[in-house]
């Protein structure tokens, strides 16, 4: 099972023609995901690895009908309109692969994909990957390296750091466990799809037993995490990882979200709340397995040095 | 998020109609008398700097005559806020208050939102954190269609507004909203909004912030880094900034954080991607280390990108250290990173930096390879005597072994300044 992308998930590519958009619907398409199309405006007809090209979003849904997936490749100022497009034409999950998007386009294309029934995951998601199923996104690199280091399993994974949600599957795999499902939300201060709304999801599968979060200072996605917890919404092991904890106050990093002040939303504030549902706190990631197993039995025996 | 001083954020709001006090901007003690004495009435003479508590760090001055406006001018000039010389005043008529309000626009990203929010108080002219919480009144605003008239008169009344006040306040907050987003501001903070004695309502205060990725979409700003900055910026800024400006394949962030060039303790800081940032930060401040700069080489940059943020690091003066902080199992290539690395330390080492340490941790896709070129490329640098000889690489294995990379660097830091020392002593 897993959450949101399956094997069976029809996928499309919006901007496939580009650097990125190109290179990773050859590395979708080689890890099994059904990528039925994409669209880049005047290129109808060309074939990217196997996948056609189309003008608009439309034009595919005419051809194949309801589309699950859109993984969008285009610069940040035009982002907007192009998730318009898939939200116009019923696309149910929309992740835009793009840093850089104006807040206020953020909060608009939000809105309007609330409105018309669609989900986005970010702005600034690097994706999602079900081992052994489907991936969309950046998630997992090429197939060598997702198949050596995204091993399924019983464990979900909400990363709040593209990079990072490389590492927890491996230090997870490293203590025993494989993952369900790796969701990376995105950079952004405004994301479409939150921690707290996938903890959610992963509650629903059958397939998921805990769930393992690499969060940092800032924001409140962690509290609202707990808030979920507390009104009995999500009910599994949950181990978290708080990075920045020991930033000082003020210390500022490229993640726009991660300005820690007068407390709110720091490492403390978020440990205490996420501590006080039963949740656990990792001192470091390596910590992470070693929690989990406390209550859940391995999801296989660990073979060191072994790849 | 680029921000306005006072005064610009006030030029703007008035270009767009809402009410601003007289004023201009003065950047001497002189042009500061010269406008009082053209407004022939008391002004307010307010320092310009990015700092909140400007009442108290006392560089906001209300003076009769225009002599005394240049004495106030004279000593706010020579006033540091927060390290931050004071270049410019702004002499403002001086209003006669009736009463003071807070009004702020900001960014909610909470799940129950995902709106601007808009934060009305009619407790006024106070940091709004000292503000009673049943005295803030709240309301989200459609991303699509804006803040409403009748939103506005709702907000109002809840906030204790006089029936015959309410047209003067909703006119001015559906403007502002509407500013908020005409500007791309990410936080439009009106502190205190005042009624004078003649019952006028004006901005007294102005704080606006930008959002870095709209500021490409607003040239009349005339903003040249769209960058958030610890202080005034600096020559490695504006290099960092060019790096990304004209390559965006990948990012290839770079930024001073406050490093004067010459203290003890601070380490060229190398991360890969934001996450992998805030666990090199935890491993620097474990043991007592500082990062000189920020940089950010992560989304798959090209190796050239790579090497000239990593140039920039190490170009640094009397840094102790660099680190190449790739605290992550990347999905992107790292060999791209081992390639720019082997190069820029040849180049850097054996003429400006012999000794210098130099932690390298990458992990994730194609790391046995990356790994393999480094060790390779940099092999007739790490003699024991070489110019290498504190180069340390380091895989997998430490990925997220914060303790462990920190203490190595601490280690290899203290016997670099020992050398450094030394070496000033027998030279």
């Amino acid at each position: 099972m897993g959450i949101m992308v399956h094997q069976e998930s029809k996928v499309i590519i919006q901007g496939i023609t580009g650097r990125e958009g190109s290179l990773r619907t050859k590395y979708m398409k080689e890890y099994g995901t059904n990528v039925i199309g994409g669209t880049s405006p005047g290129k109808a007809g060309e074939i990217v690895f196997g996948v056609p090209v189309f003008n608009t979003v439309r034009e595919i849904v005419r051809q194949f009908g309801a589309i699950d997936f859109s993984v969008i490749f285009v610069p940040g100022h035009r982002l907007l309109s192009t998730v318009m497009e898939a939200c116009d034409a019923g696309v149910k999950n929309i992740v835009p692969c793009v840093e850089g998007t104006p807040i206020h386009d953020i909060m608009y294309m939000i809105e309007y994909a609330r409105i018309r029934g669609s989900r986005i995951i970010g702005p600034g998601s690097i994706g999602i990957i079900t081992p052994g199923q489907a991936v969309v996104g950046w998630l997992g690199g090429n197939v060598g390296w997702a198949n050596q280091f995204f091993v399924q399993g019983s464990i979900g994974v909400i990363s709040r750091s593209g990079g990072q949600s490389g590492t927890i599957p491996w230090v997870l795999r490293e203590g025993g466990f494989g993952v369900s499902t790796v969701v990376h939300t995105g950079t952004e201060p405004v994301v479409g799809t939150s921690m707290a709304d996938l903890l959610l999801e992963f509650e629903a599968d059958p397939a998921t037993r805990g769930v393992a979060i690499y969060a940092e200072i800032g924001g409140t996605l962690e509290e609202e995490c707990a808030e979920v917890i507390a009104s009995g919404q999500y009910t599994k092991p949950l181990v978290v990882y708080v990075a920045g904890a020991w930033a000082p106050e003020g210390q500022r990093f490229s993640h726009a979200s991660n300005i820690v002040e007068r407390g709110r939303g720091s490492a403390k504030s978020k440990i205490a709340a996420i501590t006080k549902v039963g949740g656990l706190i990792a001192e470091t990631p390596t910590d992470i397995p070693v929690l989990l197993n406390r209550t859940l039995p391995l999801d296989f025996a660990i073979t060191k040095n072994k790849q | 998020m680029a921000k306005f001083l006072e005064y610009q954020g006030k030029n703007w709001l008035r270009k767009a109609g809402l009410p601003i006090p007289d004023g201009q901007v003065a950047y001497t003690a002189e042009q500061a008398r010269d406008i009082a004495r053209q407004f022939g009435k008391p002004v307010a003479v307010k320092g310009q700097v990015q700092a909140g508590g400007r009442g108290k760090a006392g560089i906001v001055k209300l003076v009769d005559t225009p002599d005394l406006a240049e004495q106030a001018a004279t000593q706010i000039l020579s006033t540091q806020v927060r390290g931050m010389p004071v270049r410019a005043v702004l002499v403002e008529e001086k209003l006669s208050i009736k009463k003071e309000y807070y009004c702020s626009i900001v960014v909610n990203g909470a799940r129950d939102a995902r709106t601007p929010l808009l934060m009305f108080s009619p407790e006024g002219g106070m940091d709004i954190e000292s503000v009673p919480e049943d005295q803030i009144y709240r309301l989200n605003l459609d991303p699509i269609f804006g803040l409403q008239q009748y939103q506005a008169i709702d907000l109002c009344v809840r906030a204790g507004i006089d029936r015959q006040d309410l047209d003067k306040f909703t006119t001015f907050l559906t403007k502002l909203a509407a500013v908020y987003r005409q500007y791309d501001c990410q936080t439009l903070e009106i502190n205190p909004l005042v009624v004078t004695e003649q019952e006028d309502i004006v901005c007294a205060d102005c704080k606006m912030e930008i959002d870095n990725s709209a500021v490409s979409r607003h040239p009349e700003f005339g903003i040249k880094i769209a960058r958030d900055f610890p202080g005034e910026i600096t020559e490695l800024d504006e290099i960092g900034w060019s790096i990304e400006e004209t390559d965006a394949r990948g990012t290839g962030f770079l930024m001073n954080m406050g490093f004067d060039e010459v203290s003890p303790g601070y380490i060229g800081y190398h991360p890969i991607g934001g996450g992998s940032a805030m666990m090199g930060l935890d491993a620097l401040n474990h043991v007592g280390l500082k990062p000189a700069n920020y940089a950010d080489t992560s989304g798959n940059p090209v190796g050239s990108k790579i090497y000239r943020v990593a140039k920039c690091v190490l170009s640094q003066p009397n840094i102790d250290g660099y680190l190449l902080g790739g605290f992550m199992m990347a999905n992107q290539e790292q060999w791209h990173h081992a390639h720019a690395l082997v190069k820029v330390l040849c180049e850097m080492l054996p003429e400006k930096k012999p000794g210098l340490p130099c932690v390298l941790l990458l992990c994730g896709n194609k790391e046995e390879e990356s790994l393999a070129i480094l060790r390779k490329g940099l092999a007739e640098l790490m003699t024991p005597d070489g110019p290498g000889r504190r180069i340390e690489i380091y895989g997998k294995e430490h990925v997220t072994d914060t303790l462990f990379i920190g203490q190595r660097l601490l280690e290899l830091s203290k016997a670099y300044h020992l050398e450094k020392v030394q070496g000033k002593e027998n030279g």
